[in-house]
């Protein structure tokens, strides 16, 4: 240990000899430092959604409250608010995110693993897509929706249908306006696995007669299963978690089709102030399949994010 | 001839069948359309609206095109203190976010134990919603029972209102936002150090460079890229961040001192049914957007990395 003397600098190196240091401990402290910042809100969160209002003026925001200050009446309140909202999300979120992954997986191998002039140009515009900010098209796309498509209206024959209700037609409207937006950013996700992929292989079985279809669903597809995976967790959470859209096209909190995150913006609003225990419980129901999603499958999402 | 002309004629039509580009059309044109329509089409109908009067109910009016939208943007106060809070949530979150994601990023790559669980923690707040997130920040800054004003309150200092005093805001709404996106930032610059070889640490520490200065040298440089790709990406968000001032401010108007464009623009079409010049400020963000990605992605395809 002797040469480990005391500067930072020497301590940075020691960890192959797995000795302790002050360098070292200075390091995890700061990292463990860093934790509570980061989960310092979500848990004064947590613990304010349990609390009666006694105990919300008496306790730290960040204490869980004593016994008889705690209750559960919030949760109940918020998830009787937010039901019909956590269902309207899974309901437009599952089919754009497998439609979102289906077609950009598929523009990816167009646009990736058959060679042809003009690929960088049409590549450019969907990438550019990505970086659109959704204000630059939200009027004209309220407008298509309310105006021109009128979808409650054209398919009022389908409302007689039993297990279908006259709100699906702005869920239906949810579900290909976020699989349009959420095109370009999981084409790109894939294109980054396509480029990697061996070309030979392709190659060959393309010599061998295979046509582009084939090579797709015998090649591409099985690779791309990982990817998928990734695309899955990735979008899920993207769309899970968008407000702007669901703003602009549900418009009320009060209708039907209302989503968990439109709920929320509204829930527990009185004269007499926020509710704040019933906010935050509404803020964790909300966030609890997305919190799911990525307390299991951290690192796919992570992935996601790095491309 | 005439026979050897049409054959001559088939065979171009089955070459041109044959082209990759006619084999791979169904799979990128589908998609390609759909976004295009919803994208690309969308900016140009949005364009058309600015140049209209269009307001309130009803169809809009494309007989009468001109640029009085852009002229009243002129003389509209709101929109000189919206573009300057713009800029500022801009820099301000884009810097910062960048610093605090750097450090983050060089702390977690000494071999730390754990690194992965810490790494998770870290983006967590990226995997919320904004309007969760915002929930979470009303009541760290609540006057009376925020932890931020019972913290300060340990040195004496405060307590602030800091979602109301229009000097305080923006900086609030800002720290919140680092908050969320740090991790962010700390996975795109994790990713880059992972990729740089080994040998390079190596070789730095056999020449006698400190840590510090073997980072700072040898190290952060080759950050470049990672830091380019993460500065789009944040600069574009400030551009639309919206969901969040919507969340804190329960609706369309945010606190004095905390309007942005974005905020601006949602509200001018969507609050007060002016859609037309919502248009026009929706053109102005995406003119701004563009100022960014258009570099960004003519730098990518020079690199070839497109």
């Amino acid at each position: 240990m002797s040469e480990q003397t005391i500067t930072t600098e020497e301590a940075a190196t020691e960890h192959e000899t797995g000795g302790i240091s002050i360098g070292r401990v200075g390091l995890y402290a700061t990292l463990v430092g860093l934790v509570g910042f980061y989960l310092i809100p979500i848990e004064s969160g947590l613990v304010t959604s349990i609390k009666t209002p006694t105990a919300l003026q008496e306790t730290f925001p960040f204490l869980p409250p004593a016994g008889s200050g705690i209750t559960v009446e919030k949760w109940q309140i918020a998830f009787d608010y937010l039901a019909p909202g956590m269902v309207n999300s899974m309901l437009f979120t599952i089919p754009s995110t497998i439609l979102c992954a289906l077609l950009g997986s598929m523009a990816a191998y167009g646009l990736t693993l058959v060679d042809w002039r003009g690929q960088i140009a049409v590549l450019a515009l969907f990438i550019a897509g990505i970086f659109v900010p959704y204000q630059a098209v939200i009027v004209p796309l309220f407008q298509f929706w309310s105006q021109y498509m009128q979808l409650g209206t054209r398919l009022s024959f389908l409302w007689g249908l039993p297990l279908l209700e006259p709100h699906y037609a702005t869920i239906l409207e949810l579900i290909i306006t976020h699989t349009a937006y959420g095109i370009p950013i999981v084409t790109l996700l894939f294109r980054s696995q396509y480029k990697t992929m061996s070309e030979e292989m392709i190659e060959a079985a393309r010599l061998d007669g295979a046509s582009v279809w084939r090579v797709y669903r015998r090649i591409v597809l099985p690779l791309s299963i990982p990817m998928f995976a990734v695309v899955f967790i990735f979008q899920f959470t993207q769309i899970w978690n968008e407000f702007l859209f669901s703003l602009t096209i549900i418009g009320s909190t009060n209708d039907p089709a209302a989503s968990a995150t439109l709920i929320l913006s509204g829930l527990g609003q009185s004269l007499e102030g926020t509710d704040y225990p019933l906010r935050m419980a509404g803020a964790f129901i909300t966030a609890l399949p997305t919190l799911l999603v990525y307390v299991l499958f951290a690192d796919k999402f992570a992935e996601g994010v790095q491309t | 001839m005439t026979d050897g002309g049409t054959t001559e004629e088939r065979s171009t039509l089955r070459r041109w069948l044959d082209s990759d580009i006619v084999q791979s059309s169904p799979f990128w044109l589908p998609p390609f359309l759909l976004m295009g329509f919803f994208v690309y089409a969308a900016i140009g109908w949005n364009l058309l609206l600015s140049l209209t009067e269009y307001s309130g109910f009803g169809d809009p009016d494309y007989s009468n095109l001109g640029l009085h939208n852009y002229r009243a943007m002129l003389d509209d106060p709101g929109m000189w203190a919206a573009t300057r809070n713009t800029f500022v949530l801009l820099v301000g979150f884009t810097v910062v976010c960048l610093i605090v994601g750097l450090l983050l990023a060089l702390l977690l790559d000494r071999e730390i134990r754990f690194s992965r669980s810490f790494r998770t923690i870290y983006l967590l707040p990226f995997a919320l919603s904004f309007i969760v997130t915002a929930q979470f920040w009303r009541w760290m800054y609540n006057v009376n029972n925020g932890i931020v004003n019972q913290f300060i309150g340990l040195f004496g200092i405060g307590p602030y209102n800091w979602l109301g005093s229009p000097k305080l805001v923006l900086g609030s709404v800002i720290f919140a936002l680092v908050w969320q996106f740090s991790g962010y930032t700390m996975i795109i610059y994790l990713a880059a150090l992972r990729s740089i070889p080994n040998d390079q640490y190596e070789a730095a520490r056999v020449d006698g460079a400190s840590t510090v200065r073997m980072y700072w040298r040898v190290i952060v440089p080759q950050l470049r890229p990672a830091m380019v790709s993460a500065t789009v990406t944040l600069v574009l968000f400030a551009l639309k961040a919206f969901d969040f001032l919507y969340a804190t401010f329960d609706g369309y108007r945010p606190r004095r001192g905390a309007d942005i464009l974005a905020t601006k623009m949602v509200r001018e079409s969507f609050g007060r049914s002016e859609w037309a010049y919502g248009s026009s400020i929706a053109l102005m963000l995406f003119v701004l957007s563009l100022g960014v990605i258009a570099p960004y992605l003519y730098n990518q395809y020079k690199r070839g990395n497109l």
